[in-house]
């Protein structure tokens, strides 16, 4: 007994610093490389700008250093992407359209509502497959089969039909309404994993945990409080982890087809028109960290949920 | 009879009845089927005297759809009985479904064709619901069309959907598929033998696993120019997280005490990686197969939004939504989701023949 | 230890380290089995007995004292292929049939394919498991399983065969039968046998020399020879003999248990 735990705690104690290093050395290599590629990839356009320039004979530091500081490069630097996402965010006013910060609001408010409605969803529709026979024979091989299907394929027409629907049909303000028609592509994408997850979670518990509850004659209501609930838990929040990331994916990809303005989906397109790679790079930064933001976010309730149901800190 | 069924009984009898009502004021030779359809409803309420095969139900769930659907141009405007109708319609449908899996319930396997009927049943009310709703409901058709009409502009317009499926499916997403996932797995047997590299990439994978990877479209738009290799440079790139974290996962999936069987038999690192490692890896692989079959149709397709030729599924969505040929748009997602559930649909299938061992198939 | 030894250990010691401090699987282990021999190695668990085994199979290092089997290291031997090791569960590849099993260590060792028919119709045999040849393992009992896997460790013709409890997890039926099985097979193929197990009766039944351990250091407490005759009907367990040497090893881990209460 004092054998096992003292293995588990050996893992969880020991090697936090054999953890993280070979992390940072393949980050290190993988800057190296970026920074080695940019030379590469940028210098057809450097050779150029000299030519028109009619400056000859560049020192190789000069000519790697001007491919490493372009205005528009094929590969921006990793200082380049960094210094435009501290330049958005800190040095602008976070209510500006230029702002980082105000297009990751934007994004992440319509994440954030579609991923409750999603979530809500999806565990309600896992409860009641779980406790109805026809309910999980209609609908869970509908769900299994249209988690095959490309769902972001719906985007444009949710987006738009959506909007004129929210804004036409039922007179909501604009702003509401776009907000609305991404959080409902949101909302859809992390409804599934959500729902699928749940699903697993509340038939976890064993036939013969099962039993014991029916020895007591328990009723529907109390085995599902006291047995199946928590047994979910772990199931609930891995899905909803997955379904953070979706409803994420599905807000960006919903701020592509309106011809919003606003949104990190809309830095990426606007960027894409403009060929402004330092800005599509720096968003898709921004929507890197607020992605895993987010996840770090669900896991600390994780953390706090299983603090309140008195499981040991692992 | 349990107590739902008790009470789908009841309301449903109870709603033939009310729209039997209220149709006897049209003349009598309007809607003689939805008045049968009714009728027959009406009369379904001696079950409570004497009990009805839930065959019966079946029956007339399906008999009212009929009813339903056939008389759908009959009225101007739509009278309550007709929707009074539909839902009966559906009630029998519910009451079919959940009679029919009380039943089956006891047989958790091996119910084959009658146990496929319950989704089947559920996949056709959604279908006739929308049909009967859009087009007796004169929902406009630019927000949603009715099927009938999709699938008249499907078979209408197959060249072009052949030609968009070809561009997006055929090479974007195929091409890119097999790429990133053989990338992936090259990559996971090469860092197997090095821990180091193993401990640095694996919590990388896992982490760029949860990133909104689409995002690079734009990028490799601009890199690899609008035709289809940009696509499949996304699908590469949105694919090979999966696949390598999956592999390397998998390839650690054997027990010690069949790897120490391969120690005593003096087994070499590659006799162990062919004879042991990769087979207990297979599930695994699979696993990464499936998830990325998914992923690539959405990289592929969302790429597309910023920039194709003037071919390509994401192409024409975005296009013809913009044109509000809302049919068009739901025309080519259903081409989407036939390709995805077969592309999904074939790699299941190799991977019951190949991890046919494994317990999770085994048990189906 | 003679010409014949085919395993001679010399204050043989392990010790795991382990966050909790130091583990002595072993201590000071000396032990001499000969060719031909039937050995059973009995004790509580966490006496080693294990670890001895894996000790041998060149699958744990010792920390101290010599062990040479065939008058070789460990890591030779195994190199050399010189045992076969049945695990405590079968560890059968459930996407091999049973043959395919039984073939693994040929194909590693690069038997022609010839060879390796001959060689799995002749252990196939042995183990009583004709006619199975092609099913998967996961469709046959866990008693056909494991002679499986007894038929994988004799196919390449080791002289040393190393069992660790084989038969722990099965049920006194199947176990009676697969023993009397197992004597059967050892005086057909003339091997040298390490066998662990937890029982008395079954040491006993088996055995030409049980070696009785203790815990807490793993220890070889005593070393009984037995003179029970080579050919065993199983109701020699009835007689007076076969009881005489059962007490022996009682005795022999009450004293190792007594041992442990004065701790
Ligand atoms: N890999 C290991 N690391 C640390 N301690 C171990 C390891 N393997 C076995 N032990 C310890 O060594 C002792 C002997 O174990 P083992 O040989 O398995 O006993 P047996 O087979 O007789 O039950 C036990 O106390 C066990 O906890
Ligand atoms: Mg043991």
């Amino acid at each position: 007994m004092s054998f096992a735990t003292s293995r588990h705690e050996c893992t969880a104690r020991v090697p936090a610093m054999k953890r993280t290093l070979p992390i940072i050395i393949v980050l290190l290599a993988i800057v190296l490389v970026w920074y080695a590629a940019a030379i590469g990839m940028n210098a057809q356009w450097q050779n150029d700008v000299y030519r028109r320039a009619d400056i000859t004979n560049v020192p190789a530091t000069q000519f790697i250093i001007d491919t490493w500081n372009q205005e528009k490069p094929v590969l921006p630097t990793a200082h380049q992407v960094f210094g435009e996402l501290w330049n958005s965010t800190a040095l602008v006013a976070p209510n500006k359209p230029r702002s980082l910060i105000f297009h990751a609001w934007v994004t992440f408010s319509a994440t954030a509502l579609g991923f409750v409605m999603g979530s809500l969803l999806g565990i309600a529709l896992a409860v009641m497959i779980v406790h109805n026979e026809a309910m999980n024979r209609s609908l869970m091989p509908w769900i299994v089969a249209s988690q095959t299907i490309p769902i972001l394929a719906l985007a444009p027409l949710i987006v738009v039909i959506g909007f004129n629907i929210f804004t036409g049909t039922m007179g909501i303000p604009t702003d509401p309404a776009r907000l609305m028609s991404k959080a409902i592509i949101s909302a859809y994408l992390s409804f599934f994993p959500v729902a699928v997850g749940m699903v697993k979670g509340l038939r976890s518990p064993e036939a013969i945990q099962l039993d014991l509850m029916h020895t007591y004659s328990a009723s529907a209501n109390q085995t599902f409080w006291k047995l199946r609930w928590p047994a979910a838990m772990p199931y609930l929040f891995a899905s909803l982890k997955v379904g953070v990331a979706a409803s994420l994916v599905g807000a960006i990809v919903g701020e592509l087809p309106t011809g919003a303005v606003a949104g990190l989906g809309a830095r990426l397109l606007a960027g894409s028109y403009y060929s402004q790679t330092i800005q599509i790079w720096a968003a898709l930064f921004a929507a890197s960290i607020l992605a895993a933001l987010l996840v770090i976010a669900v896991g600390i309730v994780e953390r706090l949920v299983n603090r309140a149901m008195g499981a040991r800190p692992a | 009879m349990s107590q739902l069924q008790y009470f789908l009984s009841l309301v449903t009898g109870g709603v033939c009845a009310a729209a039997l009502a209220l149709s006897l004021v049209t003349p009598f030779e309007t809607g003689l089927l939805l008045k049968t359809f009714l009728a027959l409803g009406v009369l379904s309420l001696i079950r409570f005297i004497l009990p009805l095969g839930l065959w019966i139900d079946g029956i007339l769930a399906l008999l009212g759809a009929a009813a339903v659907l056939i008389s759908i141009g009959v009225f101007t405007p739509t009278p309550p009985y007709f929707w009074m109708a539909l839902v009966a319609a559906w009630l029998f449908g519910w009451l079919f479904v959940e009679r029919l899996s009380k039943t089956l319930a006891p047989r958790l396997s091996d119910n084959g064709g009658l146990g496929l009927l319950i989704p089947v049943v559920f996949g056709l009310s959604i279908l006739v619901i929308w049909e009967v709703a859009t087009r007796a409901g004169n929902v406009p058709q630019v927000i949603l069309p009715p099927p009938s009409m999709i699938w008249a502009r499907i078979t209408a317009s197959v060249p072009t959907l052949f030609a968009d499926f070809q561009q997006t499916f055929l090479k974007a997403v195929l091409i890119g598929y097999v790429l990133g996932c053989g990338l992936g797995f090259v990559v996971a047997i090469l860092i197997d033998r090095s821990p180091f590299l193993k401990s640095g990439l694996l919590p990388l994978g896992n982490f760029v696993s949860a990133l909104p990877i689409v995002g690079v479209a734009p990028i490799m738009v601009m890199w690899f120019g609008f035709d289809w290799p940009s696509k499949a440079a996304v699908v590469i790139i949105m694919t090979f997280f999966p696949m390598l974290v999956n592999t390397v996962a998998g390839l650690n999936a054997s027990s010690a005490i069949e790897r120490d069987l391969m120690r005593t038999y003096a087994a070499g690192y590659w006799q162990t990686l062919m004879k042991l490692r990769l087979p207990a890896a297979g599930p695994f692989i699979f696993n990464a197969l499936k998830i990325n079959s998914t992923l690539a149709l959405i990289g592929a397709i969302v790429a597309e939004f910023f920039g194709t030729p003037i071919v390509g599924m994401g192409f024409r969505i975005s296009t013809e939504v913009g044109r509000m040929n809302v049919d068009m748009v739901w025309a080519e997602i259903a081409v989407a989701a036939v390709a995805g559930s077969v592309f999904y649909g074939v790699i299941v299938l190799i991977e019951r023949a190949v991890t046919f061992w494994h317990p999770s198939v085994r048990g189906a | 230890m003679g010409p014949n030894a085919v395993v001679s250990a010399q204050n043989l010691g392990l010790t795991f380290k382990t966050n909790d401090g130091d583990v002595v699987a072993l201590s000071d282990v000396s032990l001499t089995i000969d060719k031909g021999e039937f050995v059973s190695f009995i004790g509580p668990s966490g006496c080693g007995k294990t670890t001895f085994l894996r000790t041998i199979a060149d699958l744990e290092q010792p920390t101290s004292g010599t062990l040479r089997i065939n008058g070789q290291t460990p890591e030779n031997a195994r190199r050399e292929r010189a045992y076969g090791y049945v695990f405590q569960a079968p560890a059968l590849y459930p996407w091999r049939t049973i043959e395919k099993n039984v073939a693994l260590p040929l194909e590693i060792m690069g038997y022609s394919g010839s060879q390796q028919a001959e060689r799995i119709k002749r252990t196939m045999d042995l183990v009583n498991l004709s006619g199975f040849e092609k099913k998967y393992p996961w469709q046959l009992s866990g008693g056909m399983q494991q002679r499986a896997s007894i038929a994988r460790a004799l196919a390449f013709d080791a002289d040393l065969l190393l069992m660790d409890e084989p038969f722990g997890a099965l049920d006194e039926i199947v176990r009676d039968h697969l023993n009397s099985e197992l004597l059967k097979l050892w005086a057909a193929t003339q091997k040298t046998i390490c066998f662990v197990t937890h029982s008395i009766p079954e040491a006993v039944y088996l055995s030409t020399k049980i070696v009785v351990m203790s815990p807490r250091p793993g220890r070889v407490t005593d070393v009984i020879e037995s003179d029970l005759p080579r050919e065993r009907p199983l109701d020699i367990r009835e007689t007076p003999e076969f009881l005489a040497i059962a007490v022996r090893v009682r005795d022999g881990l009450r004293a190792g248990h007594s041992y442990e209460e004065h701790v």
